[in-house]
């Protein structure tokens, strides 16, 4: 839910980065920081386990400028992918603005996508949202691996709205800013319809 | 869903003038107010060496891992915690059921001292928030700021 404060004329949003464990959406964060200008940016905070595996979430905020004298902040967080941490996830979907969902294109994790995408939906829905209608957009990450399944598979399974989707090798940063302007357009666009 | 959080100038000021009052009287070094979704609202006293939105983002955080705790043992919700480091200290409190009361305070005052001025401020900041969501709710209240953008001013915030 974004946070408009007329006083001190700025906007919040949230975006949340969903999908499998290890399918890259901390890396996502991690590559938008290190490439983002200081004064633009906040801390990345990362809440992990010794092993690097994110426990609760990973925070980022930005800030991209002005629009009609407001100040637009994002908050850009990760949920932990593992199934375990199911509950966690629910918690940081609260308030969500929008959603992108990181498959991980190799063949061995298509099962995984399928289920972590099920189980956005379901949780979204659980906070009263629905995937059908929230900004949403879809990143394929690790296209530069040869087990990468074919886009059109992956299409299929995960893109069934026809959302904005992006090829990604986010170590790299291919597809990374792309996937990030189009969901923050998303939200905006979204906000203009809302007032 | 819930309903978006606007803020306006007026509640903004009481609001903000309910923590620079509660920084005095409970000798408190800092008092911020957060929504449940990790935005920043408020922050009064010594920000300076803070990085409040990170505070705000994991003050939310753990409000929200505590409240699933809570359901897991069939409470509501923790409306009070405490924090107690070795020199500072965190006391966090819920206010109608939105928003977050975090106060720091270190040994040049008492738990006790802020838990008792927290339940006033908490007690006015209640009534504030009410209103405002009173007010964002009642239609031909202020439009906003983002129902005349257009494509291009959206476009542009991109092209730096």
């Amino acid at each position: 839910m974004s946070f408009i404060n007329y006083s001190s004329r700025e906007i919040n949003c949230k975006i949340v980065y969903y999908g499998p464990g290890l399918c890259g959406k901390t890396t996502n964060l991690q590559y938008i920081y290190n490439k983002t200008n200081p004064e633009t940016k906040g801390k990345l905070i990362s809440l992990s386990t010794e092993t690097d595996r994110t426990l609760f979430f990973d925070f980022l905020p930005l800030s991209l400028g002005e629009i009609r004298g407001f100040k637009t902040r994002f908050h850009l967080y990760t949920v932990p992918g593992q199934v375990f941490y199911d509950a966690s996830r629910k918690l940081i979907l609260k308030g969500v603005d929008g959603v992108v969902f990181v498959a991980d294109s190799q063949v061995e994790r298509m099962e995984a996508n399928l289920e972590s995408f099920e189980n956005l939906r379901t949780n979204l829905g659980e906070q009263g949202y629905d995937l059908n209608k929230i900004p949403s957009v879809v990143q394929y990450n690790k296209r530069d691996l040869p087990n990468a399944v074919a886009i059109e598979e992956l299409r299929e399974s995960l893109n069934p709205r026809s959302v904005p989707e992006f090829q990604a090798v986010a170590p790299t940063g291919v597809g990374v800013f792309d996937t990030l302007k189009a969901v923050a357009k998303l939200v905006l666009t979204e906000l203009k319809k809302g007032g | 869903m819930g309903t978006q959080l606007v803020m306006y100038d007026e509640e903004y000021n009481r609001i903000n003038a309910v923590c620079d009052r509660l920084t005095k009287d409970a000798n408190a070094k800092v008092v911020f107010i957060v929504d449940k979704n990790g935005q920043l609202i408020s922050a009064s006293g010594q920000t300076q060496n803070i990085d409040t939105t990170s505070l705000a983002s994991l003050t939310a955080g753990n409000v929200a891992a505590m409240g699933g705790l809570a359901k897991l043992i069939g409470e509501n919700e923790f409306p009070n915690q405490i924090h107690e480091g070795a020199r500072e200290s965190l006391y966090m409190t819920i206010v109608g059921s939105r928003i977050v009361l975090v106060v720091i305070f270190d040994t040049r005052t008492s738990l006790g001292l802020v838990r008792l001025r927290v339940k006033k401020a908490s007690d006015e900041l209640g009534k504030i928030f009410e209103a405002l969501v009173k007010k964002t709710a009642e239609p031909g209240g202020m439009a906003s700021p983002f129902a005349e953008i257009s494509d291009d001013d959206i476009d542009n915030l991109f092209s730096e």
